[in-house]
Formats: C-alpha cells, sequence, structure tokens
C-alpha cells in the first residue's frame, strides 16, 4: 500500500490522553471523535489536517491507556498512516486491529520536518521524503501480522474462520 | 532452557509443545474484561460479527466504573449499551452502580482472577492482575470484541525483564514507591512490549494490596504485564476472600532457574524514600523531600492503584485528628463497594470527612479526567493514582503528582506536597 501526505510533527511519548482526552470518550462516533484528534497536543490539529496527511513522531507513541478511540480518531481525521520511532504496545494492536496503518522507522522519524511531503510504501518498505529528496527505511511487519493487515484488521479475520 | 512465569502461563494456554519469545500465539483466555468506556466499541464490533453468542457467559466481565455513577447523558447512553448486551446475552460479571467498583479491585476482591489464569481486558490496567501470579494484559475493544467472541487472543511472547528489590524498606514506603522509582529509572518505554517479573526478598515480603499497586503500573513503563511468583501470602489471600470460585485455586507457576531475561534489575530498597512523580510522565519521579513546600490545589486517593482498604488505613493514620488545609480539595474515593463499608466501620470515613474531605461512591472518576475531581487551568494536584500526562485530570495546563496514600494525605495536611514525618 502507498500512503502520501504532509507530514504534522509530534514528539516522543505521546499519550493517549493527548491523542484524545478522557473528556470526549462519552461517545464511539468516530467523526465525534475526530474533531478533537490530537487536541490536547495540538489544539488545531482537526482544522490543519488535511485528507491523506502523515502523523511523523518519536519514540513510544500512543503510551498510555487502552482506548481505541485513539486510533479510531485518527484514522477517522483523514490521517493515512502514523510513521513512529516507536509504538506502545496496547496502541500498536489496536492500530492493527482496526486497519490504521503505522510504520516504524526510526530515520523517518527523526529525519522528517513539519510540512514534508511524504510517501510511505509498505509494499516496497520505504518512506520517500519528497521535500528533502532523502529515503528511510521501514521495518518491516512479521507475517503474523502482515496476514491481518491484509485481511482488513482483527473482525475481518476472524470472520473468515467463523464460516 | 527453562521458562519464566510468563511463558509457563502462555504455554499453558496454546495447543503448542514449546514457546519462545517474539513469537505469536493465539491463546485461549480465562477471562476478558471490559468497562464503559472500551465496551461500547467492542460490543459493536461483536454485533457487527453475527455472533450469536459469547463464547463463555461466565468468563465475560462488564464493569461501568469510568464515568459512573453516569456523569451525562452520553455516558449513561454507553452504560445502557453494557447492561442490554449483559440481558440479551446472560452475562454473568455484569456489575450495576452499587455493586460495581473500579474493575481492577474489583475483580480481585472477588476472586474472579486464579492464579495460572490468562487474563485481557480492554482496558491498560488489566495488568494489575500479575500480582496474583495470572498473565494479564490490557488490550484494546477489537480484541476484547473477538475474546467475547472466540475465546482466544493474539499475542506476542514478551521477552521477560527481571526486576530484584532487596534491603529493609522504609518506614511510609510502600508498593508503589517501588513502581514509581523503577519506571523513574527504566523511563516510561523502559519495558516496551515486555513482561515485568519483580521478585526477591522484599517482593515477598510485601503484602498483596502493594503487589497490586506494582503491577497495575506494570503498562506505565511499556510493559505488557506485570508479574510476581504467587506464594504464601497469594494463598493466604485467596483463603481470606474463600473463594474458591471457577476450578479451584488456580495454579501456582513459578519461573524456571534456568529461564532466559532480557534484563535484570536490582534495586537496593533501604535508602529509598517516599517518591513522587511530578507532571507530565509517570517516569519524572522524584524523592518526596525535594519537592516539600510544592504548591496544590487538590489531593486525590484511591484508583486501581491505590484505593484499596489497607491505602485507606494509612491515608487516615495520618489524618486522624486534623484537618486538609482549608484551600486543598480532598477527595478519598474507596474502589469497591465492599472497601467502602469496610472504612465506615472501621471508622476511616468519619476521619476522612472530619478532615475537610469528600468520601465518593466508587468510580474511576478523576483519575482519567472523567469527572468527581476536574481540575481547572493551571491547578496541580497530588494524587495516589498512576498516570499524569499532559491534561490527565483537566485542563490541558494542569498537572498531576503521584505519590503513596501517606505522602498524599500529608500534602492535604499541609497544603503542599510534603513527607509524612513533617505532620506525623
Amino acid at each position: 500500500m502507498k500512503y502520501e501526505g504532509r507530514a504534522h510533527k509530534f514528539a516522543d511519548n505521546v499519550n493517549t490522553d493527548e491523542i484524545i482526552p478522557a473528556r470526549y470518550l462519552n461517545t464511539t462516533d468516530s467523526l465525534e471523535l475526530a474533531k478533537h484528534c490530537m487536541e490536547d497536543a495540538d489544539k488545531d490539529f482537526a482544522k490543519k489536517v488535511k485528507e491523506g496527511d502523515i502523523i511523523v513522531a518519536g519514540r513510544n507513541f500512543g503510551c498510555g491507556s487502552s482506548r481505541e478511540h485513539a486510533p479510531i480518531s485518527i484514522k477517522a481525521s483523514g490521517v493515512s498512516c502514523v510513521i513512529a520511532e516507536s509504538f506502545a504496545r496496547i496502541f500498536f494492536r489496536n492500530s492493527i486491529n482496526i486497519g490504521l496503518p503505522i510504520v516504524e522507522s526510526k530515520e523517518g522519524a527523526r529525519r522528517i520536518r513539519a510540512n514534508d511531503a511524504v510517501t510511505v510504501d509498505t509494499n516496497a518498505g520505504v518512506i520517500k521524503n519528497k521535500t528533502r529528496k532523502e529515503s528511510y527505511k521501514i521495518i518491516r511487519y512479521p507475517p503474523f501480522m502482515e496476514k491481518m493487515i491484509k485481511a482488513g484488521g482483527l473482525m475481518n479475520s476472524i470472520a473468515k474462520k467463523l464460516k | 532452557m527453562g521458562y519464566t512465569i510468563t511463558e509457563k502461563i502462555l504455554l499453558r494456554h496454546t495447543r503448542d509443545k514449546s514457546i519462545h519469545p517474539n513469537e505469536f500465539i493465539n491463546a485461549r483466555v480465562d477471562l476478558c474484561l471490559g468497562n464503559d468506556i472500551t465496551a461500547p466499541i467492542a460490543i459493536e464490533e461483536f454485533e457487527k460479527l453475527g455472533a450469536k453468542k459469547v463464547f463463555d457467559k461466565n468468563r465475560v466481565v462488564l464493569v461501568p466504573d469510568h464515568f459512573t455513577p453516569a456523569k451525562d447523558m452520553k455516558s449513561a447512553n454507553q452504560c445502557k449499551v453494557l447492561a442490554d448486551f449483559s440481558k440479551k446475552y446472560g452475562i454473568k460479571n455484569y456489575f450495576e452502580v452499587g455493586r460495581m467498583g473500579v474493575e481492577h479491585a474489583l475483580l480481585p476482591e472477588i476472586g474472579l482472577v486464579l492464579p495460572g489464569d490468562l487474563v485481557i481486558g480492554a482496558d491498560s490496567h488489566t495488568c494489575t492482575y500479575g500480582a496474583l501470579g495470572s498473565f494479564a494484559s490490557g488490550v484494546g475493544s477489537t480484541d476484547l470484541a473477538a475474546a467475547m467472541a472466540t475465546g482466544e487472543c493474539w499475542l506476542k511472547v514478551p521477552e521477560s525483564m527481571k526486576f530484584v528489590y532487596y534491603g529493609k524498606m522504609n518506614k511510609w514506603v510502600g508498593g508503589k514507591d517501588l513502581i514509581l522509582h523503577t519506571i523513574g529509572d527504566i523511563g516510561v518505554d523502559g519495558a516496551i512490549y515486555r513482561a515485568m517479573e519483580f521478585c526477591g526478598e522484599v517482593i515477598e515480603a510485601l503484602p498483596m494490596d502493594d503487589r497490586l499497586s506494582m503491577c497495575n503500573m506494570a503498562i506505565e513503563a511499556g510493559g505488557k504485564n506485570g508479574i510476581i511468583a504467587p506464594d504464601k501470602t497469594t494463598e493466604r489471600f485467596y483463603k481470606a476472600i474463600r473463594k474458591k470460585s471457577r476450578k479451584g485455586p488456580g495454579r501456582f507457576f513459578k519461573s524456571d532457574k534456568d529461564a532466559v531475561y532480557y534484563d535484570v534489575k536490582e534495586y537496593d530498597v533501604s535508602k529509598l524514600e517516599p517518591v513522587v512523580a511530578c507532571p507530565s510522565l509517570p517516569s519524572n519521579v522524584k524523592p518526596v523531600r525535594s519537592l516539600a513546600g510544592t504548591s496544590i490545589d487538590q489531593v486525590v486517593i484511591g484508583s486501581c492503584t491505590n484505593g484499596r482498604i489497607s491505602d485507606l488505613r494509612i491515608a487516615a493514620k495520618i489524618l486522624k485528628g486534623k484537618k486538609a488545609k482549608s484551600n486543598i480539595r480532598l477527595i478519598v474515593i474507596p474502589a469497591t463497594q465492599k472497601i467502602y463499608l469496610q472504612a465506615v466501620e472501621e471508622g476511616l470515613a468519619r476521619i476522612f470527612i472530619e478532615a475537610g474531605g469528600v468520601f465518593s461512591t466508587p468510580t474511576c472518576g478523576p483519575c482519567l479526567g472523567g469527572h468527581m475531581g476536574i481540575l481547572a487551568e493551571g491547578e496541580k494536584a497530588i494524587a495516589t493514582t498512576n498516570r499524569n500526562f499532559v491534561g490527565r485530570m483537566g485542563h490541558p495546563s494542569s498537572g498531576v503528582y503521584l505519590s503513596n496514600p501517606a505522602v498524599a494525605a500529608a500534602s492535604a495536611v499541609k497544603g503542599t506536597i510534603a513527607h509524612p514525618d513533617e505532620v506525623t
């Protein structure tokens, strides 16, 4: 898969309280959640973000609570892919489970700057930074996860099994 | 090569003959859990899947504890989703307001989790139950939906880190200080994707409530699970609750002598003083004495980390016959109905109320900035909770200091962050 968009840059340890504050967790409506995406890290994010844009962050992105509202709000905000140096474990599995594309790239996470034009090619395992004319390697998913991603997430892969 | 306790429990829950770190497994779950925030999404996914029934109506647990008693209409609707689902599918372990408590205090209290169990919960602090010698890990709502339908969960076998504590614990130091000190040492991603195994003479002598506090915060170091090998303390715990629910008292596993660890950390606790995690990371840990005089507006004593009866007893010991400073809001929240009643009967509730505090019904409320004690712009709280990220308890410019119950109570009396010795 290929994802193309402008980069929005965030620091290390962006936690789920910043991605979607608890005051908005009294709904499961993804579009409602998207309105408050990243609000406590960048209060204008939901207004600025354009379809296809890419979040680029440092270490341990999505740490904190298990709220799936976090990847749901990112996905519904139009963000096509998240690049980080590393992901917190529950956020990682939630993203894989719901089909939000996330990739680990230490180089990419460090080199990409805000507003860079970025293309993520998961098949080729590479990120291209058009603004800086650079490319960075992506850490490949293990086959177990590739399979789940290809099936379209956890529930789709279970639906196949249950039939 | 031997296995760690985590590997042994995982192996027991697969059809595999052997198990290795970083392998993916589909594990059978003994129990799966959701709350009023995470379960509605899981239920939506479950219904979409078209599953006719849950894998086992005795092994699905639904606890509306976060925004309850319902703080607004939207929250009430979310709670109703849980109640309706429980009725429709005959979920035995649904706990309505009045019977519910903060989930990670409630489940151990009623013996729902047994040693050797594999538990997943759509709540990050599910790792609490590792204190009972089970494998317990927080997952997301979709994971819960899948587990409710199939009784299974996909897991990557974690590498294990061993944390050995030795020496003699100082007065006013508890399990909370041990885990904060550890997170301060390794950082908020210091145990990312890994199992945190706590052991050593200090842990062997540590009461169950303190063990629960420690395992509760494994996630704050990025850990997949925290775990303590079951022992005599575990035995006594189950005897006391006289609950050999489900199938007997569970199975006691321990790590093999030749088990393989990613890393081993050793801590001499003899010099450890009570510590506080400063805003806005649980790893921003400092000795409480270095923060003396730091101004605060609110004190919260409660949560799945420190809302148990022994926590309330410690706080009451300090607050007895004293008043919280007039500019401080003191909020005490027993974690379950049983603890609430115990606190009333033991006279603790009176102590809190006479100190000028509120004594509330069980709820996760303020810990996650839900309700029952939200911070205004720029305000600071000291809390016995587990997380202090930006805006965790309210306004994005507010801040939370994390501490043990003794430090929190002492700070209420002093009106600024204080060591318990300063007020006793």
